[in-house]
């Protein structure tokens, strides 16, 4: 009888392994060992309590591994691990899980891409979803794929949009406790944006949130005539997720066509905003729109971070949301209600935000055919890399790209599967762009530090409890600084581009760093 | 999206978008559709500013030629427009498979297009570039010559006459994107000026104007200077007469690959 207890205990352990029910994710500060979601935890704080490797040491950190890939394209990934096993994508829309012990692969999901899926800005995929046992990739052809978690095996494939019409998806999808959510991209196409929920058991879509009000909805006004069917504000990065108020937070991109707002008269609802969905319907609760009526591709497809602080004596509960347009902004997430804005990078479309929030637009930052001088440039001053929140510091941290750009006004006419942007942007050549790591007072935008960078960076940022951030450069430097004052403390020269967010997990009791950098994923570790 | 930083100024020339020959006169056109319309306008807004509104090239390399050696049929010559050059200037595009089929074209037609013919003596040019111009204390031409400055070899190919005459007169005007002017002071009190071959966050490399390259940590260095509109080339305004001005762009101009 004990046999048979101890057996089945032993099966019991077995089939824990790979298996990611929801509660795991949603308590993911109580297991800092694992890295369950995209962002770290629900409220993408991106931030590990791991303290192993902290400000007395960090110089210590060695390459423990190295896995390479075989994409052409960015090799965009934020792994997850779990369990003894990391997962990766590689571009365009593969899937690898890797061995912690030895870096050696397990399984590999490989997808054929059709020719000429039309994508804006390369064919790259930034990560995976888990929940139970299964693992959740978007595809650049716009499905999504449920793989065993343990042998790679396709469980189902559903389309989720035709990307014959440019659709397509590069986000990791966000697993909340019965759903599926995922974003797609496509905008610089004249798509109309979405953001959709799937059971995870068999694919079956539960609800879609059109992220361009239709004909008879609420917002449709903000779009002149029949622009909306173009209206874009596609939802290509992943957001976060609120389980006590059941609300998910996401950042829309810019509307259809990015440039030419003459063909789109209106604030263009729901685009460069932040949503908020009711979880279980998809039915809107709430929404902010950071740049109405843009014409200079200000996608607020960045990452909503979540924390509850006392606003002015009050406990609340806030979102912190470093816009691509130069703005950092706080909002109750409860209500969507406008609480700040404040510059945090160089910026010249805008005069100012008014006590609602609203841009006061500088009317030369139109393209035109002269050409109008803009800060930030169309890559904007934030992107989809990642923001850090440290609870322990107390510091916001943003990788910040400070680079003009000058727009050019061209026709744009509108045919499905085509670019539709109306302008075109030059880099100015008199100066030199370059990027900086910003540490934020998160209830007030005021900077703490700041570490420059050689260029605009393209790699997002890990904070952890060792009171270290780390982050990368385009020039392939990985480094760590301190988390307090941001002196640097450890660097590293990967030999390739870092466009990626680092992550950190724990394996048999030591602690590892990672990141993508060219074609590599390299795992640190104290030497 | 891309902005690759390489910053190469002593190899800027040798690494621009395309090198072009001179053969099979007329004949690329025929492989590409006849529309051209779609073509023209892509190409009036997404090349014309680098390679001149006819092709005639200008900071890009002239495509008003009929065949270009890095894209000698149709299919690389969309390749290139759709993924650019790694290193150079020539960024890549965001263009469907309709639209680089369209502008293809387009570029083919700008390869039927007479050159224009220059006023100056290449033989001459050549004597001047040797002798009086000096250009080879600082420039290699086919091996030879200095690492100071850009490589001239196959220059012709890849810059139009009008932007080389520009070159030699106001040298100032338009920099390969990533030229710097670098002085620095080490904190043992060493100096260091020259041009910045390549930097990051960290660290610099400079070529000096003996084409010794120095690399420096940046925490090392007292002093830091960087200007982005110094050239270290002298004007030839004032030290070539106009007519000899003219034969060194012919010269130059006639420098169309490797010797």
């Amino acid at each position: 009888m004990k046999l048979l207890v101890r057996l089945l205990v032993l099966l019991a352990a077995a089939s824990a392994l790979a298996q990611v029910p929801y509660e795991r994710i949603r308590d993911a500060d109580r297991e800092p060992g694992n890295w369950l979601t995209y962002s770290g935890n629900y409220a993408s704080h991106h931030y590990s309590h791991l303290k192993q490797i902290d400000r007395t040491n960090v110089s210590r950190l060695k390459v423990a591994w190295m896995y390479q890939v075989r994409g052409r394209h960015h090799f965009e990934t934020t792994p997850l691990v779990f369990d003894g096993v990391m997962y990766i994508t590689d571009p365009p829309s593969d899937v690898t899980a890797l061995d912690l012990r030895t870096g050696r692969p397990i399984w590999s999901y490989r997808r054929n891409i059709p020719q000429g899926a039309p994508v804006c800005c390369g064919q790259v995929n930034r990560g995976v979803a888990a929940l139970g046992d299964q693992i959740f990739v978007n595809t650049i052809d716009a499905h999504l794929v449920a793989l065993d978690a343990r042998t790679g095996r396709v469980r189902w494939d559903v389309e989720v949009a035709d990307w014959k019409l440019a659709y397509s998806m590069t986000a990791a999808p966000l697993a909340i406790r019965d759903k599926i959510i995922v974003g797609v991209a496509g905008a610089e196409y004249g798509v109309r944006g979405f953001l959709d929920a799937y059971d995870p058991k068999t694919g079956r879509r539960l609800w879609r949130f059109w992220t361009v009000p239709g004909p008879g909805e609420v917002g449709n006004e903000t779009w002149s005539d029949d622009s909306w069917k173009q209206g874009g504000a596609t939802t290509w990065v992943t957001g976060s997720y609120d389980p006590e108020l059941n609300l998910l937070y996401w950042g829309t991109g810019n509307p259809g066509p990015d440039y030419d707002g003459s063909v789109r008269l209106g604030d263009n609802l729901y685009s460069d905003c932040v949503i908020a969905l009711d979880a279980d319907t998809g039915r809107l609760k709430w929404s902010f729109q950071f740049t109405p009526h843009d014409v200079n591709d200000m996608d607020s497809n960045q990452i909503p971070v979540l924390v509850d602080a006392n606003w002015k004596g009050t406990p609340r509960k806030l979102m912190l949301f470093a816009n691509r347009n130069a703005f950092y902004y706080i909002l109750d997430r409860v209500t969507g209600e406008f609480l700040h804005a404040s510059p945090f990078a160089r910026q010249t479309w805008a005069k100012g935000i008014d006590a609602r929030g609203r841009p006061i637009r500088n009317p030369d930052s139109v393209p035109s055919e002269k050409g109008a001088l803009v800060y930030p440039d169309d890559d904007g001053t934030a992107n989809w890399f990642s923001p850090s929140y440290s609870p322990r510091a107390n510091l916001f941290y943003q990788n910040v790209r400070e680079k003009g750009g000058v727009f050019f006004k061209v026709s744009v006419e509108f045919q499905p599967g085509r670019l539709y942007l109306g302008a075109v942007k030059r880099d100015i050549t008199t100066e030199e762009p370059y990027g900086a790591l910003r540490a934020l007072r998160p209830l007030t935008g005021a900077l703490a530090w700041e570490f420059k960078l050689q260029s605009p960076p393209w790699c997002g940022l890990l904070s952890t409890a060792g009171d270290l951030v780390f982050s990368g450069t385009m020039e392939g430097d990985f480094f760590a600084l301190d988390a307090a004052s941001g002196k640097l403390l450890w660097r590293f020269q990967t030999g390739g581009e870092v466009w990626s967010n680092p992550i950190t997990y724990q394996f048999e009791g030591r602690q590892y760093v990672s990141v993508a950098s060219g074609s590599s994923l390299i795992v640190f570790g104290l030497g | 999206m891309v902005i690759t930083r390489t910053i190469q100024w002593a190899i800027f020339f040798a690494m621009t978008p395309a090198i072009f020959g001179l053969a099979s006169l007329y004949a690329a056109g025929a492989q590409s559709p006849a529309d051209g319309s779609l073509g023209e306008r892509l190409y009036l807004t997404q090349c014309a500013m680098c390679h001149g509104q006819n092709g005639e090239g200008g900071r890009g390399p002239t495509l008003a030629r009929p065949k270009l050696l890095h894209a000698p049929d149709d299919d690389s010559l969309r390749n290139v427009i759709r993924g650019g050059i790694a290193g150079t200037g020539m960024p890549g595009t965001r263009l469907i498979d309709a639209e680089l089929r369209e502008l293809a074209a387009h570029v083919r037609k700008l390869g039927q297009v007479r050159p224009a013919v220059l006023a100056g003596d290449p033989k001459r040019g050549g004597g001047i570039y040797r002798s009086k111009g000096a250009c080879a204390e600082c420039h290699t031409l086919s091996g030879n010559g200095g690492a100071f400055g850009p490589d001239l070899t196959g220059v012709g190919a890849r810059r139009s006459p009008q932007h080389l005459r520009e070159s030699l007169l106001d040298p100032a005007a338009d920099f390969p994107r990533g030229f710097a002017w670098i002085r620095v002071v080490t904190r043992d009190g060493r100096a260091v000026t020259g041009v910045r071959v390549n930097e990051d966050t960290f660290s610099i490399q400079i070529r000096d104007a003996a084409g010794t390259l120095h690399s420096l940590w940046k925490a090392d260095l007292r002093e830091f200077h960087k200007d982005l509109a110094k050239s270290p080339m002298p004007s030839y305004r004032a030290k070539l007469t106009p007519g000899e001005v003219d034969d060194l762009v012919a010269y130059l101009a006639n420098l169309l690959e490797a010797k």
